[in-house]
């Protein structure tokens, strides 16, 4: 019986992925030179899991290079090795290394061969008992290498039917290989079929061979030079009797000497030269298959159980109310009126937990931060800790895709900018050595709130300011509040890092932060204590499927007006527009000119209402400013499920999805953001830079 | 009896080859066919929801089962002369193969007619009007029982202008963006 292994191949990436992210984590947490046995248990483990699953799908490149850390890991859990930060770090690499090998599996891209072997080399290296050679390069020399290859080769060759076709004889290649060393031969007649059935044109027969003898790979390699393609083939050392692995030649020692050729790494490695070819082909020929990856979450079984309970009580009461339908009077209303009502429970209940399902820990976006927070610390120089509080704060799905992103350059910002460059300037501060960077989630209202925090200078208002009138973003004879300043930062174009770093400071961040973050319908707020460290707080709505929105009239259409973005409604007096210049018109509130935006004109509205007086104005913000919506009416709010109107039709300018209202209708949602910009184009005049703390 | 005669119908139109039905419809007084196993429902006019700064003939967006449906005017789509709306006025919602992806879209239009067997071999091509309907809209003529039925093109009469409209606005979002 043969099974379809590729049904399984999905969810063995999605566990080695997983599993990687375990080993991940666990070596993270490892504390150098006395590290916790069960927790390099729970890497090894891991590590097995990759090794065995890969095996069995056929990765023989995955499991061979598992194979190795798992030695490694063997090594420091029996005690044999010590926990050493080279160590860790090798197996972290080898991390990498790993996932990027799955990922190119899973797109059948080729592997990054050159990294792969270099890591092995180390990987080898290091079981030897030469840790500099983690580091160093290793230095190993040809004789050494000689002596591996001395105790001779185990060959496996199968030559597929065609192979006479192809005008070679495999009796020639035995020949050959007899005259090398000492050749013992077992031929496999399994695949031969009756006498009556030969086809005398193919080939059946295949050969494990063991050759004996002082004999170079490379010379192995032209003998099966002209039947590679048409063989499966594997060659493999010889196992030595004591120290296997060590005796394998290192392939960064060989690429120094200048034979990438023979790059052989240890007995454990088996090449599969038909495997790898067709590798390669695939690459040019198929495109990433990676537009079948429709994703998938892990749903807990209790949240399942409980939506399958509810959908229970559900069939319950409707049929309950399908049998009072039949035989109604008006005697049984009240029973109606209960049972609608139970309906109506029923069906929140319902919303509440299918949206439950979507919900994710946010741990799913704070678990890479460790790793991150490392790198980024050792690239920098400077010592950072992480701590990360709330990670089981659970967040909507589609927000945690989208939030990884502004988060991760938050964190590099505050490693880079935040983190004094130096331990001297933190213990003149009074501060610890170690510089500190928290993570913290909470919920607050319907919002998920998270802070990204440091420890380190705080933002210099006086420096900001001066670039940013340097770069032209305000007048030198601005009077700014300090939140004002800082609000600075996130003006596109504006980076305080004096040199351009690697990590951050390409000019292109902060901006792209917080319009990511908007466009999520959440806001990020500042604030800072010069010496003492600054705190960044990320505001997102729980879900981007529902929003709570404002019903408003124009004429006889309806719009919503997402609620979060909404900072007041108010009544207009007479003569508080001004016109300026023919552009548009303003409204001055509290000492401040907000452009208006008509909805009736700006949407070609009918019916609208003519005088201003009767008419009631919405100020909204994005990005920063403020603009005043002209409506004829504010009706109730209500929570709506956001449809796209792109499925079916295309982006709208001024209008950000669509809505099903309780009678069947549909309204449009109004993008604030699109209005802010439609304001911008219609006035010059815009407020000041910088969102107004009375309206936050 | 009308029970009955639509039950012959249907088994009429079984017993042929599906690919060949057309459901037709009249649009001022021409009678126009669609593709039968494009048509996903027939509704009856019902208000919509407009979209602001839209072409004239794009009505607006209807709610079908929870999906946006837009809904578009043939007879305006075509510039043919303006008919109010009445019992008869008949919203087709058809599904609209584009080059990236299926949509659903729905077309206004004055009455439905008939399901007609059309095997694409009588499929005449269209002579050039000069006019009312762009002949690259048409995919062929064919008679039935002596009358012209005009076989339209839908993917490509509602993915055109469409789309040109997508792209701009795609394009000044990016620039604005």
């Amino acid at each position: 019986m043969t099974i379809d292994m590729s049904q399984f191949l999905q969810t063995f990436y999605e566990e080695s992925f997983e599993g990687l992210e375990v080993m991940e984590t666990g070596l993270l947490d490892l504390d150098i030179g006395a590290a916790d046995t069960e927790e390099i248990n729970t890497i090894f483990r891991a590590a097995h899991s990759i090794k065995g699953g890969s095996g069995t799908f056929g990765l023989n490149e995955v499991a061979s290079f598992t194979h190795l850390m798992e030695t490694l890991l063997d090594e420091l859990r029996d005690g044999r090795r010590d926990v050493s930060q080279p160590v860790v770090d090798l197996l972290l690499h080898s991390v990498d290394c790993l996932r990027e090998m799955l990922t190119a599996n899973q797109n059948e891209e080729a592997l990054d061969e050159e990294r792969i072997n270099e890591l092995k080399a180390q990987l080898d290296a290091t079981l030897k008992g030469d840790d500099s050679a983690v580091t160093a390069e290793a230095t190993e020399t040809v004789q050494e290498a000689g002596e591996a290859v001395a105790s001779g080769w185990h060959i496996v060759f199968k030559p597929h039917p065609h192979l006479f076709q192809t005008g070679n004889d495999p009796l020639r290649i035995l020949r050959e290989l007899e005259e090398l060393g000492t050749l013992n031969v077992n031929a496999d007649i399994s695949a031969l079929p009756p006498f009556t059935e030969i086809n005398p044109e193919e080939s059946y027969l295949a050969w494990t061979m063991e050759l004996l003898g002082n004999v170079e790979r490379a010379t192995l390699d032209d003998v099966f030079a002209w039947v590679e393609d048409d063989c499966d083939l594997e060659i493999t050392p010889l196992a030595g009797p004591e120290k296997p692995a060590a005796e394998a030649p290192s392939p960064a020692a060989l690429k120094q000497e200048g034979k990438a050729d023979e790059a052989i790494s240890g007995e454990l490695v088996v090449e599969r030269r038909k495997t790898d070819r067709r590798g390669g082909d695939r690459r040019g020929g198929e495109r990433r298959k990676s537009g079948s990856d429709g994703g998938s979450i892990r749903v807990a079984i209790e949240k399942v159980d409980a939506v399958i309970n509810l959908v229970g009580e559900l069939v319950i009461t409707q049929s309950m109310l399908s049998t009072l339908g039949e035989n109604f009077d008006m005697g049984q209303l009240q029973k109606l009126r209960d049972g609608l009502g139970q309906l109506e429970r029923n069906t929140r209940e319902l919303q509440e937990d299918v949206m439950r399902m979507r919900m994710l820990p946010i741990s799913f976006v704070f678990n890479r931060f460790p790793r991150l927070v490392h790198d980024l610390s050792n690239q920098l120089g400077k010592q950072v800790q992480l701590e990360m509080s709330g990670e089981s704060t659970e967040v909507d799905k589609t927000v945690t895709e989208k939030l990884t992103d502004p988060l991760v350059h938050l964190v590099r910002n505050s490693m880079d900018h935040g983190i004094e460059p130096s331990v001297e300037e933190r213990l003149a501060a009074g501060k610890p050595e170690v510089g500190t960077v928290w993570l913290n989630a909470y919920h607050k209202g319907g919002n998920i709130v998270i802070e990204v925090k440091d420890d380190g200078r705080g933002i210099n208002a006086e420096k900001v300011l001066n670039i940013a009138i340097e770069r032209g973003l305000v007048t030198p004879d601005a009077q700014l509040t300090p939140e004002q300043i800082y609000d600075l930062i996130f003006q596109p174009g504006f980076s305080t890092a004096e040199q351009v770093s690697d990590v951050s400071g390409r000019g292109v961040g902060m901006d792209v932060v917080r319009k990511n973050i908007q466009s999520l319908g959440g806001s990020i707020e500042i604030a800072s204590e010069p010496g003492k460290g600054s705190c960044f707080t990320v505001r997102l709505p729980l879900t981007l499927a529902i929003l709570d929105g404002q019903t408003v009239s124009v004429g006889d259409q309806s719009y919503i007006v997402p609620l979060i973005s909404i900072v007041e409604s108010i009544q207009i007096k007479r003569g508080r527009f001004r016109h300026v210049a023919g552009k548009g018109e303003t409204f001055k509130l509290r000492e401040q000119y907000i452009p208006v935006v008509r909805l009736s004109r700006v949407f070609n509205v009918a019916g609208a209402t003519t005088e201003d007086e009767d008419a009631l104005l919405v100020v909204v913000e994005a990005e920063g400013k403020q603009v005043a919506l002209l409506v004829d009416d504010l009706h109730g709010q209500q929570q709506v499920v956001i449809k796209s109107m792109e499925a079916n039709y295309q982006r709208v300018d001024g209008i950000s999805g669509a809505t099903i209202l309780g009678d069947g209708t549909v309204a449009l949602i109004l993008d604030i953001t699109g209005m802010v910009q439609l304001a911008k184009g219609q006035t010059e005049q815009s407020p000041p830079t910088g969102g107004e703390p009375e309206a936050a | 009896m009308n029970e009955i005669q639509t039950v012959e119908d249907e088994s009429n139109v079984l017993a042929t080859s599906a690919a060949d039905q057309y459901l037709t419809f009249v649009l001022a007084g021409e009678e126009y066919g669609v593709d039968i196993l494009r048509v996903q429902e027939i509704k009856g006019w019902d208000a919509v929801t407009p979209i602001p700064n839209t072409p004239e003939y794009m009505k607006g967006v209807i709610n079908l089962r929870g999906a946006i449906v837009p809904i578009i005017d043939l007879r305006q789509r075509f510039g043919l002369d303006l008919l109010d709306y009445g019992p008869t006025t008949v919203m087709i919602i058809l599904k609209v193969v584009g080059e990236s992806k299926e949509r659903i879209m729905g077309i206004v239009v004055d009455a439905v007619s008939e399901v007609y067997n059309i095997p694409t071999s009588e499929l005449q091509p269209p002579p050039d009007f000069g006019g009312v309907v762009s002949v690259e809209f048409v995919r062929g003529l064919a008679s039935v029982d002596d009358k012209m039925v005009i076989v339209l093109d839908i993917d490509h009469l509602l993915n055109s202008d469409e789309l040109v409209v997508l792209d701009k606005a795609s394009q000044s979002s990016g620039v604005e963006g």
